[in-house]
């Protein structure tokens, strides 16, 4: 092992020894002194997920969140140097952390989290004018083969539990004793202006996004989101996508050439 | 030229080098209230991880702070130090922030955080021997001519010293910049923390520096703990006030290095923007004051015939 492996090993790992080849001016235990080191790590790490988590935090507690986000961050140290985006595991890491098991709607709570800051730092895309949108759309020959590009931030989170208003009961917009975890809630996340927005969308319009996202016609989008949910109401999800002008992009067959 | 309605900071944000006065560390929380007074302050230092993301409210403002102000950009992640080779993507992503924003300074760390494919997201100290010099060197030298810029390096706030070191920091940032051309962000603080960490003189410690390549300083607060012994340990925390004891080797450093672009740094409990200003303001006054105790007559009458 080289001298920066076994300075790096016991940073990461609680149960190794202070590494050796280190001195001290007084002759002091080193021991104390690289402490500092392993504690700068390990707390920034969790410091840097609780930044990302703020509503994940408040439902289980701080200190709960602490011990919790101190157990993923020694498994899964950053793997670059742009934190922003660390701990995009963690929706997984809680699914199956057992001191967690008893609430089961954190994991999909930290996916919203995680989509807001996505949403928050994605690209800037001008959106063409609604009333070209508008035309398009409304031409019969040009639908038939039209696909949609949407904003970069632009996300969905469907859940089998209430997401949005469990993370609305956070932002001091509605009251926790009054919701129902249980209810499935499907969640578009995306940034309008400089804003983070978090709105609860229907089931067949999450799907109907989530599909257009994956390069699908729009008709096949709204063919899929129909086979889901039996009230898709396409006109309604496409309003929305123009009110909040996410729409970035329109192409019709296979040239991908813009539409107007 | 001018006709009085050109905003006067206009000139400063264009030049070529930071102004010799105090500048804040950039943080998302006082954004607005920023571009909103626009505060008469020297310049803006930012953290270039922080603004590798595509784009968004970051880039929004920094773009908007950056026509009124000069900027530092201050890299934490480089891994200057590190046994490995340097990410090239990460030194792709540094080429792209600098063409953006074009900062009159790119600074670094003497120091690692990198290790294999894990970023331990702490500024790790380094052993002072030949080996490492010498991968210090080589990886300044691939930085500056992958960014097409020199680059100012600053030394670190160290808790632990090595065995295996054989020289002293002062010496060794020495031999680094003499080899590599590149220039020295003169930490005060580190240099105050590391001399009580060390049993040093921190006066001493600062004399041994290359003085002559500073081409900024950085201020910021420590945090106090004991070693094993019960001796202070100091903690370069950035989150508290600057320590009257680093004020007052800031000001012995300035009689040695003449005004230089100073720093306030503050990452964790960052107060109102008015309380950093405050601070700035009282950097600034020492700075002032040196100018004035330097300054030869004449310069004073060339300036007012120019004006």
């Amino acid at each position: 092992m080289n001298s920066q492996t076994v300075f790096a090993l016991p940073l990461l790992g609680p149960e190794l020894p202070c590494p050796s080849g280190l001195k001290t001016w007084n002759n002091s235990d080193p021991a104390t002194r690289y402490a500092v080191y392993r504690n700068n790590v390990v707390v920034s790490l969790i410091d840097a997920l609780a930044d990302t988590y703020p509503v994940l935090q408040q439902l289980v507690g701080e200190e709960f969140f602490r011990a919790m986000a101190k157990v993923f961050a020694l498994a899964n140290p950053p793997r670059g140097a742009v934190m922003a985006y660390y701990g995009q595991g963690l929706a997984d890491f809680v699914a199956s952390f057992p001191p967690a098991a008893s609430v089961p709607y954190l994991a999909d709570v930290a996916r919203l989290e995680m989509a807001r800051v996505l949403a928050y730092h994605a690209a800037d895309v001008p959106t063409p004018p609604n009333n070209s949108l508008q035309s398009a759309l409304t031409d019969p020959h040009q639908l038939e083969h039209m696909r949609l590009g949407l904003h970069p931030s632009v996300q969905v989170v469907a859940s089998p539990f209430a997401v949005v208003s469990l993370w609305a009961a956070h932002q001091g917009t509605a009251c926790l004793s009054t919701v129902d975890p249980d209810v499935p809630q499907t969640a578009l996340v995306f940034r309008h202006a400089l804003d983070v927005n978090t709105l609860e969308i229907a089931a067949g319009v999450g799907s109907f996004i989530s599909a257009l996202q994956t390069g699908q016609t729009l008709l096949a989008a709204a063919d899929q989101a129909n086979g889901q949910a039996a009230s898709f109401d396409l006109s309604a999800a496409l309003a929305l996508l123009l009110h909040w002008q996410l729409i970035t992009t329109m192409t019709t067959g296979d040239d991908h050439e813009p539409a107007h | 030229m001018t006709n009085g309605l050109n905003p006067p900071k206009q000139a400063p944000a264009a030049a070529a080098t930071l102004p010799t006065r105090a500048g804040v560390g950039l943080k998302p929380e006082h954004f607005q209230e920023i571009l909103a007074t626009q505060p008469d302050i020297g310049f803006f230092e930012v953290h270039a991880e922080n603004y590798m993301v595509p784009g968004g409210p970051f880039h929004h403002y920094l773009t908007r702070i950056r026509e009124h102000y000069p900027l530092s950009i201050h890299g934490v992640g480089l891994s200057i130090g590190a046994d490995g080779p340097l990410d090239v993507q990460h030194l792709n992503a540094l080429q792209a922030l600098l063409q953006r924003y074009q900062p009159q300074y790119f600074s670094e760390h003497l120091a690692w955080s990198a290790h294999g494919d894990t970023f331990l997201n702490d500024l790790l100290p380094l052993p002072y021997n030949t080996a490492t010099l010498q991968r210090v060197c080589d990886h300044i030298e691939q930085v500056q001519n992958h960014l097409g810029r020199r680059l100012l390096l600053e030394n670190p706030a160290t808790y632990v010293e090595f065995v295996a070191s054989t020289w002293d920091e002062g010496a060794f940032l020495t031999e680094v910049l003499r080899r590599t051309g590149c220039g020295l962000l003169l930490d005060v603080n580190n240099v105050f923390v590391s001399s009580v960490n060390h049993g040093r003189d921190a006066r001493a410690t600062i004399r041994a520096m290359p003085l002559k390549q500073v081409g900024e300083i950085h201020l910021a607060g420590f945090a106090e703990q004991v070693d094993g012994n019960g001796a202070p340990l100091l903690i370069d925390s950035h989150g508290a006030p600057v320590a009257q004891a680093v004020w007052d080797l800031y000001a012995f450093t300035l009689t040695l290095t003449g005004p230089q672009p100073t720093l306030l740094e503050r990452d964790n409990d960052i107060p109102a923007w008015p309380v950093l200003l405050a601070e700035a303001g009282v950097a600034d006054q020492k700075l002032q004051a040196m100018r004035k105790a330097t300054q030869p007559q004449a310069t004073t009458v060339a300036v007012e015939v120019a004006a």
